[in-house]
């Protein structure tokens, strides 16, 4: 048959590590909602805080659930290179576009 | 090169996505879903920029009563309990146990839906309190009080709180229609429909569901003619394809969650 991951999907993995996963997945968003509540940082650095926290989970959600983790090196990285690519881009380009009609002010 | 193209396989026969040229060492359709994944990722990332953006640049309020924050987290953990559920179905349809497979993606249906009947009722009582956007059927009785405020003062504040939430629900009720369609086929559309005519006579009629309750009868419009046109019986890998767009819809409630309701905690 063709080399494809379904393949490996039962061979490279056992179940606990799904349920380990989604025990950190849980932790972690306990976590947000703790510092939601303690306030201890400014809420420009809150949002910095909880934005590499939600990637954190976001990438133990794409690695093992998506099973991202186990397709072959060529698809890993073309996803997260282009994806990542056009975020970057996507910043770049509005964050200071956006903040022009703050400097120059609304007319 | 010829010799390059039998190396792959793809010249066999008799097996389920065989005929289809491997790319990336995966079948066509899980890097279609992919390709389909990356784009939405884009939709919902220009959202939360802008989301952002409006945080930082404007006086936000900051009106989430620890019961909407109970709800929350409530649905959040609802929706990666799904995902661990979409896994285990994943490894059953593998396996080929079809009773299992059934099972354990009719659990993450039922994790899908609670998630949405909450979040339905959470956006109906902050309507009902006065946070709403123009479009809306008005309530019976005009509210009054800090979420009207809000409503009238920072129209930002609904309009990504509405706007956010409103496309990641879409999201989570296709996704339940695509796993419906993927454990049950063409039963599943008696299903659908009477949920949308049941839904559409109960809910009233000043409630803002009474009219998003016809994403059902487009989605079953959209099953029928799927169903219809491509009759087959779905196999493993539409299920780990189906799990893909499931887990992804997982993946945006994370950002949505901690930045829409979390920074926006109310603070006794």
């Amino acid at each position: 048959m063709h080399d494809t991951a379904t393949e490996e999907y039962s061979g490279h993995d056992s179940k606990s590590q799904y349920f380990w996963v989604w025990g950190a997945l849980l932790v972690l968003t306990a976590i947000e909602v703790v510092l939601g509540y303690k306030q201890i940082f400014e809420p420009v650095r809150m949002l910095e805080v909880l934005l590499v926290l939600s990637i954190i989970k976001s990438a133990l959600i794409i690695a093992y659930f998506m099973h991202l983790k186990f397709e072959r090196a060529i698809m890993r990285w073309m996803l997260v290179i282009s994806v990542t690519a056009c975020f970057v881009i996507m910043y770049f380009f509005f964050f200071p576009d956006a903040g022009r009609v703050l400097r120059l002010g609304v007319h | 090169m010829a010799d390059a193209t039998l190396q792959h396989d793809a010249v066999g026969h008799g097996m389920p996505g065989a005929y289809e040229a491997p790319l990336f060492g995966a079948y066509s359709k899980k890097v279609g879903m992919w390709l389909f994944l990356a784009s939405d990722s884009l939709t919902f990332g220009a959202l939360l920029f802008a989301f952002c953006y409006v945080r930082i640049y404007t006086s936000w309020p900051t009106p989430f009563h620890v019961q909407s924050i109970i709800n929350s987290t409530i649905m959040t953990a609802c929706l990666l309990s799904s995902s661990l559920t979409m896994v285990m179905g994943v490894f059953a349809a593998q396996r080929g146990d079809r009773v299992w497979t059934r099972n354990w993606l009719l659990a993450t249906m039922a994790f899908g839906t609670a998630f949405i009947v909450l979040h339905g009722m959470e956006w109906t009582k902050l309507i009902g309190e006065g946070l709403t956007l123009p479009i809306f059927p008005k309530p019976a009785t005009a509210a009054v009080g800090e979420m009207a405020d809000i409503s009238k003062n920072t129209p930002q504040f609904a309009a990504t709180f509405f706007g956010l939430t409103a496309m990641h629900m879409l999201h989570v009720t296709v996704g339940v229609m695509y796993l419906g369609v993927v454990a049950f086929r063409k039963w599943f559309l008696p299903v659908l429909g009477v949920l949308w005519i049941v839904g559409y006579l109960l809910i009233p009629s000043d409630n803002v569901f009474h009219w998003g309750i016809h994403v059902l009868g487009l989605g079953l419009i959209v099953a029928a003619i799927i169903l219809f046109l491509k009759p087959k019986d779905y196999d493993a890998q539409d299920v780990e394809v189906a799990g893909l767009y499931w887990h992804f819809v997982d993946l945006v409630w994370m950002f949505i969650f901690p930045l829409v309701y979390l920074l926006s905690t109310k603070i006794m």
